[in-house]
């Protein structure tokens, strides 16, 4: 054999295995996946919690999300309109994975309007005003602290919750959660503990439509 | 191509740098399957040790095809520029050199390693291995070509 010839086997070899390797570890997270939907509720959901939607809807989507995230705010309407889409069937949890420098105080915030009933509120305010108070990637916890002043809330009361322990515990139950789940990027979706075959909206209302076929 | 005409030095160091691109273009798949495929999140010291091994796989095969034992020269610089870029990185992983000088953005720390095989063996450990391997198999079929 000349010299090309033995280059190009061994090329083709190596590409090859690449190849190969690749399709196997495919499947194999397939399987995985498959095998993981269901049974890992009590990582996936978290009593307490917020919940957009009947209570005792069968399709329950969890997302993972940091308030600073673009995407996540851009996903935000579609949330609503599954809710609404297949009315009494779906609801939405939310869970904090602030990723994002300063975001670990901002979803503090959150879950103290939580404590006082005013998650949503809160959160839609904050997506809204995303650009006046992160900037350069960066959250300004108190600009967001300003921003959430508008809001008919008892201000002194969450600021004195933002730093009590038991929202210290329920964030890093979320954090844990969220590592145990492989979240590594905002928004990841898990549909009844399902979680998307890839990013997108199409993948979502896909397995957001199968949830529902198959529990009703 | 007529091997007769080559002397005896030439076929062993043309073989040296032939294993060099194999363990370059083994090392640039591998890595590419770990971010790619398995989605291990890669931080700033990785990219920078991927700057000085990606082009080798290119570069060492022009030198290959024809056979220019020049081409050591060029790729030695990539090589040095690698492994101490790995060995900054394992010195760190290690905890030698303090986590506050790593220059990595938050959330993908450096000194957080991922993947372990054999137990021992992380990725910034199989990177230094790897350039050090490339620079001794550079090294030899340079030495071969100018004894």
């Amino acid at each position: 054999m000349n010299r090309k010839t033995i280059f190009i086997s061994v090329a083709g070899i190596l590409l090859l295995a690449f190849g190969m390797a690749t399709m196997i570890f495919q499947n194999h997270q397939a399987t995985l996946h498959s095998g993981v939907a269901g049974q890992n509720q009590a990582v996936v959901q978290r009593q307490g919690a917020p919940v957009k939607g009947p209570a005792d809807a069968r399709v329950t989507i969890v997302e993972f999300f940091d308030p600073a995230c673009g995407t996540c705010r851009d996903f935000y309407p579609y949330l609503k309109q599954f809710i609404d889409q297949y009315p009494g069937k779906v609801n939405v949890m939310l869970r904090y994975a602030p990723l994002h420098p300063g975001s670990d105080q901002v979803v503090k915030m959150l879950e103290a309007a939580h404590q006082q009933g005013k998650f949503w509120q809160a959160l839609e305010l904050l997506f809204l005003n995303q650009d006046r108070w992160i900037i350069n990637h960066t959250s300004q916890p108190m600009r967001a602290l300003n921003i959430l002043n508008s809001l008919d809330i008892d201000q002194e009361k969450l600021v004195a919750d933002m730093n009590s322990p038991e929202i210290a515990r329920i964030i890093q139950k979320d954090l844990q959660d969220s590592q145990t789940l492989n979240v590594r990027a905002t928004p990841e979706y898990f549909v009844n503990g399902r979680p998307m075959p890839s990013f997108g909206y199409q993948q979502l209302s896909q397995l957001v439509k199968e949830a529902v076929i198959e529990a009703y | 191509m007529d091997r007769k005409n080559l002397p005896q030095t030439s076929q062993t160091g043309w073989s040296l740098l032939f294993a060099a691109w194999i363990v370059v273009t083994t090392a640039t798949l591998g890595s590419l399957f770990f971010s790619e495929v398995m989605g291990v999140p890669i931080c700033v010291l990785c990219w920078y040790q991927r700057i000085a091994m990606y082009p080798l796989v290119l570069i060492l095969a022009l030198g290959l095809f024809p056979y220019d034992p020049r081409v050591v020269r060029y790729a030695s610089a990539l090589v040095v520029a690698g492994w101490l870029t790995a060995l900054f990185q394992v010195l760190l992983v290690i905890g030698i050199i303090p986590e506050s000088v790593q220059p990595c953005v938050q959330g993908i720390p450096c000194s957080d390693t991922h993947i372990s095989i054999f137990g021992f063996l992380n990725i910034p450990a199989l990177s230094l291995l790897t350039f050090t391997l490339v620079g001794i198999l550079l090294f030899y079929s340079h030495k071969k070509e100018s004894p």
